[in-house]
C-alpha cells in the first residue's frame, strides 16, 4: 500500500479562554478541531463542509502547520509535519500550497502581479531571476491570465483574475496539494464556475489534490472525490459525494442538504430548519454534540458519544441511529 | 429633442491639464523652494558674501535693502555689523543638516522599535509601550535640558538628541499598523509562503504603512527644525559663533523694534521651508500609493 499525501490522524485543536473578568473568570477550553482524521490520496479531493465555526479552517491551519496540534499529527507523504518555521517545515510546504477565500485582501496591492507569483520562488531560492520570470508567465498562462497582466496591479484586475493571481501563486511552486479555504465564496456565481472549472482542469493536468473547504453542497460535490461533513469540530459524516448527497445518513447532513435551494417544483423536498445556533464550543453538550437540535435524538444520544462508524456502503458516520436513520432521508 | 447635448465622448484633457493634476503648482513651487534651500545649505561656502562671522562695527544694524539699507547688505546686519544674509545662509544648512538627520534618526529608529514590539509582542512589546508612554508623557524640552546639562553640548550629540525627540511617534504609527497588517491577508499569506520575517516586514509591510509614515515625517521634519530653533533660542541648542535659523531668531529678538530684518528673514525661512515639506509630504503620500493613481 501507497502512503497516501495527506494524512490526518486524531487531529485535535482546543484554545484556552478566559469568560468574565480576570480575577473572578475561569479558563475553558474550546474545542475548535476534535480528534479529526481523514486521508487524502495524490490526486484526489477531499470536500469539507460544515456551518461556519465548525473548525473547517481550524483544520486547514492545522494541515498547513500554521497553528501546532493540542493531539494527533499530520502526515505529509509519511512524514510528519514539523513545526512552522523550521527548515524541514519550510521544505515540506514546497509540497502544500494555499488558495484563499478573499483573493484581494490575501494580494499585496503595492506590489505587481507578476512579482507576486514570482515570490515563492524566490522565497524558496529557486532558479536564476530569469529562470523564475519564465515560470511565473508560464503559470500565469496556465491559470489563464495574459502577459500583459504581469506588471499590472491587484486592484486593476476583476476578482476571477485576483483568484487566478492567488492560484498561479500557489501552482508556481508545483504542489502536490492545494488547501482552498472558501476559495469561492467570495466571487460572482459566473465567475465561481470559471474558478472551480479551472481547478478541475489543473488537478486533471497535473494531479494536483485538493482539500476543499467550502459551505457551498453543490460546489463540493462538483470537484470533490470525497466529502466529509464537520459539526462543532468533528467529522460526523465521510464518504462519496453522489450517496452521501443523494442519502445522508447522520441527520446534520440531512438538515444541510435539505437547505440546498432548489430551482425545481416537483422534486419538492421536506426541509429540515434545525432550530437554535449550534451550541457554544467552549461549553459542549454531553454525548452527541448535535443531539440540542436533532429530531431523532434518543436518550442515548445524550450520555454517549458516538463514534464514526463504518456503513455498509463504505461511508461513515457517527451516528446512534445512523443504521435506522438512513431510509428516512429519502422519503 | 434639443436637450439631449451632453456630450458622450469622453473629455479630452490637454496635455498641459494632465501635467498639473500630477504637479500641481503649488506643489512646485514647494519643491523649488526645498531644492533652492538644499542647494544653499550644499553651496553655502561659495554663496555667503562675507564669512559669516566677518564683523563691520561701522555698519552696525544696517537696514535690508527693502526697508531703505544698501546693496552692501542686501538683509542687512546685526547688532555686530555681521552680514545677515551671510549668516542666513550658513543658518539654512545648519538647520536643514540637524532637522534631515535629526528626521531620519527618529524614523530608522522608531520604526525598527515599532516592527520589533509587532513582531514579539507580549513582554518586548509591554517594555516598547512604557517607554513610549514615558517619551510621550516628559516634556521634550526637560529631556534635552537634562541631557545638554550632564553630557555637554556638541554638534552630533545634539543632531542624535533630535533624532530621539519624536520616534516615539513613528514607533507607535508602527506597531498599530503592524499588527493591522499582520492581521491582513496578504503579510500571512506572504508568511505562509515560508517567507522570513526580514523579508515580510521590509518588502510588503512596509511599503503598504510607508505612507503614513512619510506624511509623519513631513509632520516632524518642521518640528524638528521648529525645535532645534527652540533650543537655539533658549541657548542649549547650537551655540556662538555657530549659527542656525533658531539661534538668529533668538538673537534677533532683542532688536526686534530697532532692526526687525535680523528676525524676519530666518522666521520667513523656517516658515516657508516648513510649509514646503508638509506640501510635498501630502503630494507624496498620494504619488506612492498605486490604487489612487
Amino acid at each position: 500500500m501507497t502512503t497516501p499525501l495527506l494524512q490526518a490522524a486524531e487531529l485535535t485543536r482546543h484554545y484556552s479562554v478566559r469568560s468574565g473578568a480576570w480575577p473572578f473568570g475561569r479558563t475553558a477550553t474550546l474545542r475548535a478541531v476534535d480528534g479529526v482524521s481523514f486521508t487524502l490520496p495524490a490526486g484526489r479531493t477531499l470536500g469539507l463542509v460544515g456551518e461556519s465555526g465548525c473548525g473547517k479552517s481550524t483544520t486547514a491551519k492545522l494541515v498547513l502547520g500554521l497553528v501546532p496540534p493540542t493531539r494527533g499529527e499530520v502526515r505529509v507523504m509519511g512524514e510528519t509535519l514539523p513545526p512552522a518555521g523550521t527548515a524541514r517545515w519550510r521544505a515540506l510546504r514546497r509540497s502544500i500550497q494555499m488558495v484563499f477565500q478573499d483573493p484581494l485582501g490575501a494580494l499585496d496591492r503595492r506590489v505587481p502581479v507578476g512579482d507576486q507569483i514570482t515570490e515563492p520562488l524566490i522565497i524558496h531560492r529557486i532558479g536564476t531571476p530569469a529562470q523564475r520570470r519564465d515560470k511565473a508567465v508560464a503559470t500565469m498562462a496556465a491559470v489563464g491570465l495574459k502577459l500583459d497582466h504581469f506588471d499590472r496591479y491587484p486592484h486593476e484586475l476583476s476578482g476571477g483574475q485576483r483568484q487566478r493571481i492567488v492560484l498561479a501563486r500557489a501552482l508556481v511552486l508545483e504542489p502536490k496539494l492545494i488547501v482552498c479555504d472558501e476559495p469561492i465564496s467570495a466571487l460572482d456565481v459566473s465567475i465561481q464556475a470559471q474558478v472551480v472549472n479551472l481547478l478541475v482542469d489543473l488537478q486533471a493536468q497535473l494531479g494536483i489534490a485538493y482539500l476543499f473547504i467550502s459551505h457551498d453542497l453543490r460546489m463540493i460535490r462538483q470537484v470533490s472525490h470525497e466529502v466529509a461533513v464537520m459539526y462543532l469540530g468533528r467529522i460526523v459524516e465521510q464518504g462519496e459525494p453522489d450517496s452521501l448527497l443523494a442519502q445522508p445518513a447522520h441527520p446534520y447532513t440531512q438538515a444541510l442538504i435539505s437547505a440546498i435551494p432548489t430551482a425545481s417544483t416537483r422534486t419538492r423536498r421536506g426541509r429540515i430548519i434545525l432550530k437554535g445556533d449550534p451550541p457554544n464550543p467552549i461549553d459542549l453538550p454531553s454525548g452527541c454534540a448535535f443531539h440540542t437540535r436533532c429530531a431523532f435524538a434518543v436518550a442515548r444520544c445524550r450520555t454517549e458519544t458516538p463514534a464514526l462508524r463504518v456503513m455498509a456502503d463504505g461511508r461513515r458516520v457517527a451516528c446512534h441511529l445512523a443504521d435506522t436513520n438512513s431510509p428516512r432521508a429519502v422519503a | 429633442m434639443a436637450t439631449a447635448a451632453v456630450s458622450l465622448a469622453p473629455v479630452q484633457k490637454t496635455a498641459h491639464a494632465r501635467f498639473f493634476e500630477a504637479w500641481p503648482p503649488l506643489t512646485i513651487a514647494a519643491l523649488a523652494w526645498i531644492a533652492g534651500m538644499v542647494a544653499t545649505a550644499l553651496a553655502a561656502d561659495v554663496l555667503a558674501p562675507y564669512p559669516f562671522t566677518a564683523l563691520d562695527l561701522k555698519a552696525r544694524l544696517a537696514p535690508a535693502v527693502l526697508l531703505g539699507g544698501s546693496w552692501a547688505h542686501p538683509f542687512g546686519t546685526d547688532e555686530l555689523g555681521r552680514d545677515v544674509l551671510s549668516r542666513l545662509i550658513m543658518s539654512i544648512r545648519m538647520s536643514l543638516l540637524i532637522a534631515f538627520f535629526g528626521t531620519m534618526i527618529a524614523a530608522v529608529l522608531g520604526t525598527t522599535i515599532g516592527f520589533v514590539a509587532a513582531h514579539f509582542r507580549r513582554v518586548v512589546e509591554a517594555v516598547v509601550l512604557m517607554l513610549i508612554d514615558f517619551q510621550a508623557s516628559m516634556p521634550f524640552l526637560i529631556i534635552a535640558l537634562s541631557v545638554l546639562a550632564f553630557m555637554g553640548n556638541s554638534l552630533s550629540l545634539f543632531v542624535v538628541l533630535m533624532g530621539f525627540h519624536s520616534w516615539e511617534r513613528y514607533a507607535r504609527i508602527t506597531r498599530g499598523l503592524t499588527i493591522s497588517a499582520n492581521e491582513q491577508g496578504y503579510a500571512s499569506a506572504v508568511r505562509q509562503l515560508g517567507a522570513s520575517s526580514l523579508r515580510i516586514y521590509g518588502l510588503h509591510v512596509l511599503p503598504n504603512i510607508a505612507s503614513t509614515l512619510i506624511v509623519s515625517m513631513t509632520l516632524t521634519f518642521p518640528e524638528t527644525i521648529l525645535l532645534e530653533s527652540g533650543l537655539s533660542f533658549l541657548g542649549l541648542g547650537v551655540q556662538p559663533p555657530l549659527t542656525s535659523l533658531g539661534n538668529m531668531v533668538g538673537y534677533g529678538r532683542e532688536y526686534l523694534t530697532r532692526a526687525p530684518w535680523i528676525m524676519l528673514a530666518p522666521s520667513a525661512v523656517i516658515v516657508l521651508t516648513t510649509l514646503s515639506i508638509s506640501i510635498v509630504g501630502d503630494w507624496l503620500r498620494d504619488r506612492l500609493d498605486p490604487t489612487l493613481r
